[in-house]
């Protein structure tokens, strides 16, 4: 359902993505793993029509992210980096503006509502402002407006961040339960969340994938059978990237 | 997902943003003494003697040039600041879309403050018998000019992520614009520029084509321009904000 062929995203003389090629089908729960400015949050937003790519082709369940963004972005749930929301707002009067901009009308915009609202244990704070909530609240009212219209992908950057243990875990639920009927992307840094929600692992390093693989096809590739381990060997340091720089 | 709908719910969602907070409230009262203490105290409303509103319309230009632009700075710099943008453009709304929603919103909320200055009409009606078509046509004529003013407005703050930067900026510019009518820019124009050039400058003037209208007479002219320099500005604003993808 996404086909990323030779992706590029450069800012001035730097390449925040440089040549990614990806397919994620229905089904699939695909997890980005890198370091801090890998290109993974660059990535999801030339997915999403946020940045266009200066290289390569994007599809998202057949339609073209530059040529027809709109077709693209409506078959997309998006959570971006940090969960930005309208403080001003209630999650309740949020989520009615991406319902109304979402094409959701009267009884149909409701039921989204009440159920993205369950599904993400929102019901209690409906009322309250955004601006009021915690840190994990907000995160999920990000995640609510995400899957508020039921899209056939889900593009997640960091859907975990910023929850409690419980909530992690409800979370994780969540994208499993969804999963069957959806292509998803999330990104992370906890590894271990690669083993409880992912069906397949991309680690990405300075803009390139350098592994592919199930969770457990990655296992492999360490002797000592742990992801950490993996990701250590596959990753750059920073202490090696100013190095290069300066030599 | 209709132009016109995706328009309406970014224009509600916006307009609703000025009563969410306290910002409407404190900008209606500070308008609405600003506007009877010039007139009363600078413009000598009483001592005049005469059942008219042109010293109240006298000062609307130089009100407008530092509360326009507290209304229009946080139209996207606000967005930027919070990373809502994100969000935004990842939407299934056209660039064009939002940008019409929330300069129709930021208009719509100018108009209700301006509304508010009925009771001017209603007391000069009171003491005397004005000529009712002449303040009617200053009122269209003032709406027109806020709108100007918030084109402009709109357009310079998309350029920056900091609402202070994009309220000081907004005011000069705005500034620019209001007094290019003015003796003291035309006499500097006068001593060396060919008379078209003079003109030209001074046809730029918000004062010029709101004293025209001020007399009465609503003059296609005066629409044109007003109409021409918001439909400019948004357009310039349109280009500003794509080219954040590009960026």
């Amino acid at each position: 359902m996404i086909e990323i062929e030779g992706l590029v995203r450069r800012f001035g003389s730097l390449t925040a993505v440089g040549g990614i090629s990806l397919r994620v089908a229905k089904g699939e729960v695909l997890g980005f793993l890198g370091p801090n400015g890998a290109g993974k949050s660059t990535t999801m937003k030339m997915i999403t029509g946020f940045l266009a790519p200066s290289e390569g082709r994007i599809s998202v369940c057949g339609h073209d992210v530059v040529e027809e963004p709109f077709e693209a972005q409506c078959a997309i749930g998006y959570l971006p980096e940090g969960a930005p929301a309208y403080p001003d707002m209630t999650p309740e009067q949020f989520l009615q503006f991406i319902a109304q901009v979402r094409g959701l009308k009267d009884d149909a915009a409701k039921q989204a509502i009440q159920t993205a609202a369950a599904r993400t244990g929102l019901q209690a704070v409906l009322d309250q402002r955004i601006d009021t909530l915690s840190k994990g609240f907000k995160r999920r009212v990000g995640l609510a407006q995400a899957i508020l219209h039921n899209p056939p992908v889900l593009i997640m950057d960091e859907p975990t961040d910023g929850l409690d243990p419980n909530q992690k875990h409800a979370v994780r639920n969540l994208i499993r339960a969804m999963s069957p009927e959806k292509a998803i992307i999330i990104s992370t840094h906890i590894l271990e969340e690669v083993d409880a929600v992912c069906t397949r692992a991309v680690i990405i390093d300075r803009g390139r994938v350098v592994a592919d693989g199930t969770p457990a096809q990655l296992l492999a590739k360490s002797p000592s059978r742990r992801l950490d381990d993996v990701f250590r060997d596959l990753t750059t340091p920073d202490a090696e990237i100013k190095a290069e720089a300066t030599s | 997902m209709s132009f016109w709908n995706s328009t309406y719910a970014v224009f509600r969602r916006e307009f609703e943003g000025y009563f969410a907070t306290p910002l409407a409230y404190v900008f209606i009262v500070i308008f609405l003494l600003a506007m009877g203490s010039f007139t009363f105290y600078f413009g000598q409303f009483y001592e005049t003697g005469r059942a008219e509103l042109d010293v109240f319309f006298g000062f609307h230009p130089w009100l407008y040039l530092f509360l326009i632009p507290a209304i229009s700075m946080r139209l996207w710099a606000e967005e930027q600041k919070s990373g809502t943008i994100e969000l935004l453009l990842t939407l299934p709304i056209s660039v064009a879309a939002a940008v019409i929603g929330k300069f129709f919103a930021a208009w719509a909320f100018a108009g209700v403050a301006l509304f508010l200055t009925f009771p001017m009409w209603v007391s000069v009606n009171y003491l005397g018998s004005p000529d009712n078509g002449v303040i009617f046509a200053s009122y269209i004529g003032s709406l027109l000019m806020a709108g100007g003013y918030l084109a402009i407005g709109s357009c310079l703050s998309a350029l920056t992520n900091n609402q202070v930067i994009a309220f000081v900026v907004t005011v000069v510019v705005c500034f620019m614009f209001t007094i290019s009518g003015h003796d003291l820019v035309l006499g500097f124009f006068q001593s060396w520029a060919p008379l078209t050039l003079v003109d030209a400058v001074s046809s730029f003037s918000f004062l010029t084509h709101f004293a025209a209208i001020m007399k009465g007479v609503i003059d296609l002219r005066d629409l044109v321009f007003f109409g021409s320099l918001i439909s400019l500005f948004l357009f310039i604003n349109v280009i500003v904000v794509d080219q954040k993808r590009a960026g």
